[in-house]
């Protein structure tokens, strides 16, 4: 089995996809002759030609609402939104349009479209590059939020958007995209949407995490395990639209004890709402209050402070602990 | 100032008295009087449509009064396998496709069956969102592109739509991408209050082609023979890969933007008196008078031939009233999530505590 970065294993799922159903059309800025700035869409043009892989103009409302036409007509489209906080540019075509055709065509017509976008800050980029807008999205019925944090789920799950009969928005993790290579195999296989991961169980304190930030979760529980003796369960919600609820409540219960950890500023965070389904769910539980580490209420600050605001590593420690001593 | 007017002569076949000043071409006398007479039916359906809303059955409605040519027009020359991408006040057009007329009472009802699209009929259910369903029909036709069919859209929308950004968006992926799309620009003169020279600063809209380097036409949208004949003749060249086109068809809203607002207040009764002499029912009741093809008794019969039609229409209206509240949750997704269902469940013990 090859190991692969997340960027090969997405490129491998869009050939397989692009190869699987002649209605799957890849299309964004840069997508075509040069394979896109993340290079995720690299060889696709030269493989599929310039009628399944299109560069389109620079325009991102255009861009999905062409994409929304198209799924309606019965393609597959696949667009490439360049950096996911040029997305509100799209807004009105993502929440007011693709999302709402199945609702407002009474099921006559539906949009098996997937956006994809880079997601999460940390790389450097100019401003606007690295907001973490999720939660716009997760406010939006019909359209369903998936965002992957290794290679082997990033093909998968990919594979199980563009199958999707609904709008899907999917988000690559950014700076992850060629931070570490995992297993994947070669083959077509599905991660299902809405099923969170466990990706290590453990007995003390629920952490949750997605996309970008299971790397720092994932680091902190090695710290809690390897220098606090604590033994963290992690879950990567993957799918944030369908939620798991299922999989965070029955985690909680058993540990007692939740931290939640997001790039995207606090107040109306997703993080709130995965306290809120703890608080409901599994209340008499509870040994401590469900704390969050997240951005701050500012703009994402560009380069030169974006590490200092970025949620990182020993503040998840820190809210374990907090959480374990409470 | 730009010479647009110039460059975008009017295209008109039949004046303001019913004269003939060009050919019937593809039309045949018989299928003008067709078409009086579906127009006649739509008149009446708008009229009564307004009432409705005065009268608490409907809410909010968009009224096409004055717009009937050029929507009938606009789909015309279109066959089974075309599509048609419409906006909120484009009832006639949809009709014409085979959306049943009740669609535009849903509508306005917020009845959930209003984007129903009859199985078969290429036809999108109307949005609310000026101009975003430009980017629909070039989507659509783009599809139909990448397939090899041989079919056209057509995409309409108002003057005011020219303004947002998605029309251009659309304009310029259209030309780049040589689409087989027509869009048709019904130019009603005002987008609520606005004028449509505080709209924009260039005479006609037909020659914002130019800038995106498509054909553009200006046609008197009132005078259904001149709009149908461009558009069979454009809907023949966009098959044949020549498209897209920009249509400027040159009407107006006799009524208010809808019943929501007052015309009183923001324009003239001149202007509209003006207009009101240029009424496309007018004109074509006009020129088959002096063809003696339509008499008065005709008329009477048409009317109540009308009547009775619209009757049938508000009967199947009511019937579709009783529809379970609980549909609202059954199109969301295509698979409900567990949430959502957990959700329908409330609000199903809601709706038998409190009655639908």
């Amino acid at each position: 089995m090859a190991k692969l970065t997340i960027a090969q294993a997405l490129n491998q799922a869009l050939e397989l996809a692009l190869a699987e159903d002649p209605s799957v059309v890849v299309l964004g800025e840069d997508v075509g002759k040069d394979g896109g700035v993340f290079r995720i869409t690299d060889g696709l043009f030269d493989k599929f030609g310039p009628d399944r892989v299109i560069d389109t103009p620079l325009a991102e409302s255009g861009i999905v609402g062409t994409s929304v036409g198209l799924a309606m007509a019965g393609m597959k489209p696949v667009a490439e939104i360049q950096f996911f906080g040029f997305i509100y540019e799209t807004m009105d075509q993502i929440a007011s349009q693709a999302a709402r055709v199945r609702f407002r065509s009474l099921g006559r017509y539906s949009a098996p479209m997937v956006i994809r976008a880079p997601f999460g800050g940390g790389v450097k980029a100019p401003e606007i590059h690295s907001d973490s807008l999720e939660a716009l999205f997760t406010h939006t019925p019909g359209i369903k939020v998936v965002t992957p944090s290794n290679p082997y789920d990033a093909k998968g799950l990919l594979l199980s958007a563009i199958d999707d009969p609904d709008p899907v928005l999917f988000l690559e993790p950014m700076r992850l995209y060629r931070a570490f290579r995992d297993e994947v195999p070669e083959e077509p296989y599905r991660v299902p949407l809405g099923k969170a991961s466990v990706v290590r169980e453990g007995t003390d304190v629920t952490l949750i995490g997605w996309g970008p930030s299971m790397a720092l979760v994932l680091a902190a529980a090695d710290e809690l395990v390897a220098q606090y003796d604590i033994s963290p369960e992690v879950i990567d919600l993957r799918t944030l639209t369908p939620l798991d609820e299922e999989t965070i409540v029955t985690s909680v219960q058993k540990t007692q004890r939740a931290v939640v950890v997001h790039e995207a500023v606090r107040t109306s965070g997703f993080g709130g709402e995965i306290a809120s389904i703890i608080q409901e769910k599994a209340f008499l539980y509870l040994e401590a209050p469900v704390l969050r580490v997240t951005g701050y209420d500012t703009p994402y600050p560009m380069t030169m402070f974006e590490d200092l605001w970025l949620p990182d590593t020993s503040q998840v420690v820190t809210a374990a602990l907090s959480s374990v001593r409470f | 100032m730009t010479d647009g007017i110039e460059m975008f002569p009017l295209i008109q076949r039949l004046d303001e008295e019913g004269n003939l000043t060009g050919e019937l071409g593809v039309l045949s006398a018989e299928s003008l009087k067709e078409t009086y007479t579906t127009m006649r039916f739509l008149r009446t359906f708008d009229e009564r449509a307004w009432n409705l809303q005065r009268q608490g059955v409907i809410g909010t409605y968009a009224p096409f009064k004055g717009q009937e040519a050029a929507q009938m027009g606009a789909v015309a020359a279109l066959n089974d396998s075309d599509w048609l991408v419409p906006t909120y006040r484009d009832w006639a057009a949809s009709y014409l496709r085979g959306v049943p007329m009740e669609h535009g009472l849903f509508f306005s009802k917020g009845h959930p069956s209003l984007g129903d699209i009859p199985v078969g009929k290429q036809v999108l259910p109307a949005q609310v969102v000026i101009a975003a369903q430009t980017l629909h029909g070039v989507g659509v036709a783009w599809a139909t592109k990448l397939r090899h069919e041989n079919v056209a859209t057509v995409v309409t929308f108002g003057d005011g739509a020219t303004s947002q950004g998605d029309f251009h968006e659309a304009m310029n992926f259209a030309s780049v991408l040589e689409v087989p799309l027509i869009f048709f620009c019904e130019n009603n003169q005002w987008a609520i209050s606005v004028p449509l020279a505080h709209q924009m600063h260039a005479e006609t809209i037909a020659q914002r082609s130019v800038a995106y380097g498509i054909e553009g036409f200006r046609v008197d949208g009132n005078d259904y023979v001149a709009v149908a004949n461009l558009m069979h003749d454009l809907t023949e060249r966009v098959r044949n890969g020549e498209g897209p086109f920009l249509v400027e068809a040159v009407t107006y809203r006799l009524g208010a933007h809808t019943t929501a607002d007052d015309p009183g207040k923001y324009r003239g009764t001149e202007e509209e008196d003006t207009w009101g002499r240029r009424d496309p029912l007018l004109r074509l009741e006009k020129w088959l008078r002096a063809q003696g093809l339509l008499t008065d008794e005709e008329l009477v019969t048409l009317d109540a031939e009308s009547e009775q039609k619209v009757e049938e229409i508000l009967a199947i209206f009511r019937e579709a009233l009783s529809m379970s509240p609980l549909v609202l949750f059954d199109n969301v997704y295509a698979t409900m999530p567990t949430n959502l269902a957990s959700q329908r469940a409330q609000f199903e013990a809601r709706v038998k505590e409190v009655g639908a």
